[in-house]
């Protein structure tokens, strides 16, 4: 028996390991788990633990949590700040990374080891912490607001001025933090795709008398299409379904989507409502994954869009 | 003759301050000396004094560590045998949906990652009998999948990029395949395999939302100590212990960066003596 089972590890039995023992994993910790939230969204509520039943009539399911996502204006509203906050902080962060990542193509090789280290240390650090150092910068009595309060009393006249500008508990600080948080995940994919293009063309264009602009929207920009998506797409689908930032500086009045999953969850639990929201939230990110995974393989060749 | 990015330079300029001005304004104002966490009160160290001598901070350390190195080594196993999947066995039973099952968690929002396996474990617990409780185990269970894909995805690219001759090589001069995997593959992608150590064993340790969704009473992570404090609002302590963490950390990836500039530039240059040799 030993023998054989050696026999079969020496052979075919290497390649069944080596696929086999992730494939299981995954199917046992991650395929199972999302099909669980499937057929849970699909239940209803019971007062048994766990909080989720099936049963009554014909066809023993339930589409009580769909139903309620269309009509109850929470769940609407919850959807629409989630994405307009997502796709401001996107936007937000393509305009200040475009020019820095293509800054960083720019300066010479030793700036741009040393740069780059530093796009990626707060990638490093503690999410949580940078979301927090925020905080204490956004509060009413820091030096930040404080500093934007003189700013704006100085432009506004005296009827309109203000002790401290409100800036927590905000879709503003929402999405502030998220460009804050998410920029180095715009930067990096855009220079790995911006790093590869051919000078030469610049070149040819200069050369042939465009002036700097131009030869940028004509030649730089349609070729780093593919690192803008992947760019955009990777601020864009975390952004949409975060959490601990709306919870931490947000508006508790009008949450977003991943809040909300986790109120029904966790405080109304209301398994199934929850079920039914995540895999809403699914549904609408199935496009933006789509198109991340088609142009990132794209924008790390440096190809053509 | 180039003009200077003049405007590019700027943009960049402002970007790292918006980088680093809210970080270094923490780390100033963990020497605060005032209890109100944004008022200036002088000069203190109270603040470090206090977090070090609290025990509850050292324990959820600790157990954050214990999860990080657990959970990084599985799922770096795991990732590793991902990624050469992917980059090596072009044709299996199951390929596709493997394919998606190592991208998804990669996109998927972690909130419902956290509730799908929380209800896992739930379910688990009422017909299976296990996990009785939830604490340690559960959690490494859970960052083992959500970190093993990013193992994969630097393995994948690693494999992809390597010389196949090799392996095939010694495959030809009749190693076995286990042999060839531990003498050839493993040590050619060793940089990659470490990288995504790194990789998992920060997003572990860095992690809250599925933390606090697998987690039960009485199992407090850093990450979750400080997200209950930070939730009721700003306090001193935590700009202290933000201030560690980036001072550890900073180090922590510039001697990494140093170290594998390193070996890079080492490894270029028997490359080039190599073929100098052929020559």
């Amino acid at each position: 028996m030993r023998n054989r089972i050696a026999h079969w590890l020496q052979g075919r039995g290497f390649r069944d390991v080596i696929i086999g023992l992730p494939y299981v994993w995954l199917l046992l910790f991650f395929f199972i788990p999302f099909c669980l939230v499937l057929a849970i969204s699909f239940g209803s509520r019971t007062p048994t633990a766990p909080p989720f039943g099936y049963g009554g009539d014909h066809p023993w399911i339930s589409f009580v949590g769909y139903s309620r996502l269309l009509h109850d204006e929470l769940y609407i509203r919850a959807f629409l700040v989630s994405l307009s906050n997502a796709a401001t902080a996107t936007v937000l962060c393509l305009l200040l990374g475009y020019p820095m990542s293509l800054a960083l193509t720019r300066v010479s090789a030793s700036w741009r080891n040393i740069l780059l280290m530093l796009v990626i240390l707060p990638f490093w650090t503690s999410f949580l912490l940078r979301v927090y150092a925020w905080m204490g910068l956004m509060g009413k009595n820091s030096w930040f607001n404080g500093l934007l309060t003189d700013a704006y009393n100085l432009l506004t006249p005296a009827g309109w001025h203000l002790s401290s500008i409100p800036m927590m508990h905000s879709n503003f600080a929402v999405v502030l933090v998220m460009v804050y948080t998410y920029l180095p995940f715009m930067i990096l994919p855009l220079y790995a795709n911006l790093e590869r293009l051919d000078p030469v063309l610049d070149e040819a264009a200069m050369d042939l008398g465009s002036r700097p602009f131009r030869v940028f929207l004509d030649v730089t920009l349609p070729q780093s299409l593919p690192g803008i998506i992947a760019g955009a797409m990777l601020v864009f689908i975390p952004a949409a379904g975060e959490l601990v930032i709306p919870t931490l500086v947000g508006d508790a009045s009008s949450p977003m989507i991943g809040r909300v999953i986790a109120d029904e969850f966790s405080s109304a639990s209301d398994w199934p409502m929850a079920a039914s929201v995540a895999i809403a939230l699914l549904l609408l990110m199935v496009g933006p994954m789509m198109l991340y995974t088609h142009y990132q393989t794209k924008a790390e060749a440096g190809e053509e869009p | 003759m180039r003009r200077r990015p003049v405007f590019l330079i700027t943009v960049m300029c402002f970007g790292f301050a918006f980088f680093y001005i809210p970080i270094l304004s923490m780390m100033v104002y963990s020497f605060n000396g005032s209890r109100l966490a944004t008022v200036w009160g002088g000069f203190s160290t109270k603040w470090y004094v206090s977090l070090l001598s609290n025990k509850q901070v050292g324990a959820a350390l600790l157990l954050s560590l214990k999860i990080a190195v657990t959970s990084a080594t599985a799922a770096t196993i795991l990732g590793t045998m991902a990624g050469i999947t992917l980059a090596r066995f072009r044709r299996f039973k199951g390929r596709t949906l493997f394919s998606g099952l190592v991208t998804a968690p990669l996109i998927m929002p972690e909130v419902i990652t956290g509730i799908s396996s929380l209800m896992l474990f739930i379910l688990m617990a009422k017909f299976l009998g296990w996990p009785s409780a939830r604490g340690f185990t559960t959690v490494t269970l859970a960052h083992i999948t959500f970190s093993m894909v990013f193992v994969t995805t630097i393995i994948q690219s690693r494999m992809l990029q390597a010389d196949r001759a090799i392996e095939e090589a010694a495959m030809d001069l009749g190693s076995k395949p286990w042999a060839v995997l531990f003498d050839v593959t493993l040590p050619v992608i060793f940089p990659a395999i470490l990288s995504g150590w790194l990789l998992a064993f920060t997003i572990s340790l860095d992690d809250v939302v599925i933390t606090s969704f697998t987690t039960g009473p009485g199992n407090t992570t850093l990450p979750l100590l400080i997200w209950s404090k930070v939730k009721l609002g700003v306090t001193p302590d935590i700009n202290a212990l933000a201030t560690l963490t980036v001072l550890v950390v900073g180090c922590g990836v510039a001697l990494a960066g140093y170290l594998l500039n390193r070996s890079e530039k080492r490894r270029d240059a028997d490359a080039r003596l190599a073929y100098r040799d052929n020559d």
